[in-house]
């Protein structure tokens, strides 16, 4: 979606604050904010599409007034309110009132570290579906402007790259954020000139890639 | 933890309502049962303490020390890394992109916040902020530059942008100098900027 999150090349958000030994946390409650969104994505109920697609969709004006761990909080209340685990009477008591949904699974702590160390894998069997491209390929990505949750910046729609690497078969952000499942497809990384992106008055030495499902490209 | 209401400020400091925030809802999820606040407290122990850039620094300093290794993380970052014991969350699919004399490397996510946790930790608060974000792949010069990084001209940047669950680390150049040093000193001088592309590796 056209939403918040999609920053690349937009302007006035003013100067980076480089700071070379921060802390991992600035706040008692990020750390609690932080833990909170990875223990109840362990129930198992949405993916991590979900979760950004929950992130992206709150009120522009929300998001860039939000710090980082406010927007996860925020997402984190909406999914677990869609998903009847939480409810809106209960976040504005701040206790719990009714019973709600049942998880799949809870996170124990002595699950922590395997469960950290395992991740989740993000390829899938390609069943003999071939990839459509090759790495060399002149490709073209796809002018879109899906009102759902999509991985191709607006940046770089419709625009002209090469094929630099083959990256496998992989869960599609776009199905699997909403109700579509994984559908995977072919991932590809696609280099573009800066020119391309952003015109000639931009560093002619310059190259950009972004990683593109298949269903993002046409053949150029 | 006191409530301390400030009735001049009826909505409080942003901290303050955070606080609130997430406390309420893990008050909430513990009484029904959804999160185990042990797990809690491991979660923020593993990525306060554990799980940090040491852990690419080491990646970095066997890449210089070794070229089958550095050989072995350019075509299977994934594998390489592992053999070191790291990855899981984050770091399932790593990619490992080498600066040279010619081509600098600078990772950034626009649409969120992809970053290698399995060998960076969490990411900093610039590389989550609007301005990285906005900047690092329209200007990532003038971004060098705000972390004292100048380029000769020549020098090509490439900007990797993580639409996928593709992590990157960077490998930075090895610096002069440190011809002698065994293979803990060398990651010493790997910061966490480094393995980002926002900084080059220390000199020693």
């Amino acid at each position: 979606m056209n939403g918040p999150q999609d920053l690349g090349g937009q302007a006035g958000f003013g100067p980076i604050a480089p700071d070379p030994d921060t802390p991992v946390f600035h706040a008692e409650w990020e750390r609690r904010a932080f833990a909170l969104q990875l223990a109840a994505s362990a129930m198992g109920h949405w993916s991590i599409d979900a979760s950004r697609h929950a992130r992206e969709s709150l009120h522009p004006a929300d998001y860039y007034a939000s710090s980082y761990y406010a927007i996860w909080t925020k997402g984190l209340e909406r999914l677990l309110v869609r998903h009847g685990f939480v409810s809106e009477a209960e976040l504005e008591a701040g206790r719990a009132l009714t019973p709600g949904a049942q998880p799949k699974r809870v996170l124990r702590a002595g699950d922590v570290p395997a469960t950290i160390a395992r991740g989740g894998d993000f390829a899938r069997d390609p069943g003999g579906r071939a990839a459509v491209f090759a790495p060399g390929d002149r490709v073209r990505t796809r002018v879109m402007h899906p009102l759902g949750h999509t991985r191709l910046p607006r940046y770089a729609r419709g625009k002209l790259g090469t094929i630099e690497a083959t990256q496998g078969f992989h869960v599609f952000p776009d199905t699997n954020a909403h109700d579509g499942g994984e559908a995977p497809q072919w991932l590809y990384t696609v280099v573009f000139e800066a020119t391309e992106i952003w015109g000639t008055d931009r560093d002619p030495n310059g190259t950009l890639s972004v990683d593109a499902w298949e269903s993002y490209l046409e053949p150029a | 933890m006191p409530h301390d209401d400030d009735h001049d400020h009826p909505h409080g400091s942003p901290l303050d309502d955070l606080t609130a925030r997430v406390m309420a809802l893990e008050t909430i999820l513990t009484e029904k049962g959804l999160v185990d606040p042990a797990a809690l407290d491991a979660l923020v122990e593993l990525y306060e303490h554990r799980i940090g850039p040491r852990n690419g620094a080491a990646v970095v300093a066997r890449a210089w020390s070794d070229p089958d290794f550095a050989d072995w993380l350019r075509r299977d970052a994934t594998a390489a890394i592992a053999s070191l014991g790291f990855g899981g969350r984050a770091g399932e699919h790593m990619r490992a992109v080498f600066n040279t004399p010619a081509a600098h490397n600078l990772v950034v996510c626009t649409l969120c916040s992809c970053y290698p946790w399995s060998v960076l930790g969490l990411p900093p608060v610039w590389y989550k902020s609007a301005p990285y974000r906005s900047r690092a792949v329209i200007d990532p010069r003038g971004v060098l530059a705000e972390f004292g990084v100048t380029l000769d001209p020549g020098v090509a940047i490439r900007v990797w942008d993580s639409t996928a669950e593709l992590r990157y680390l960077v490998v930075p150049m090895r610096p002069d100098g440190g011809e002698d040093l065994a293979e803990a000193a060398l990651a010493d001088l790997v910061t966490r900027d480094s393995m980002i592309g926002a900084g080059l590796a220390r000199t020693p």
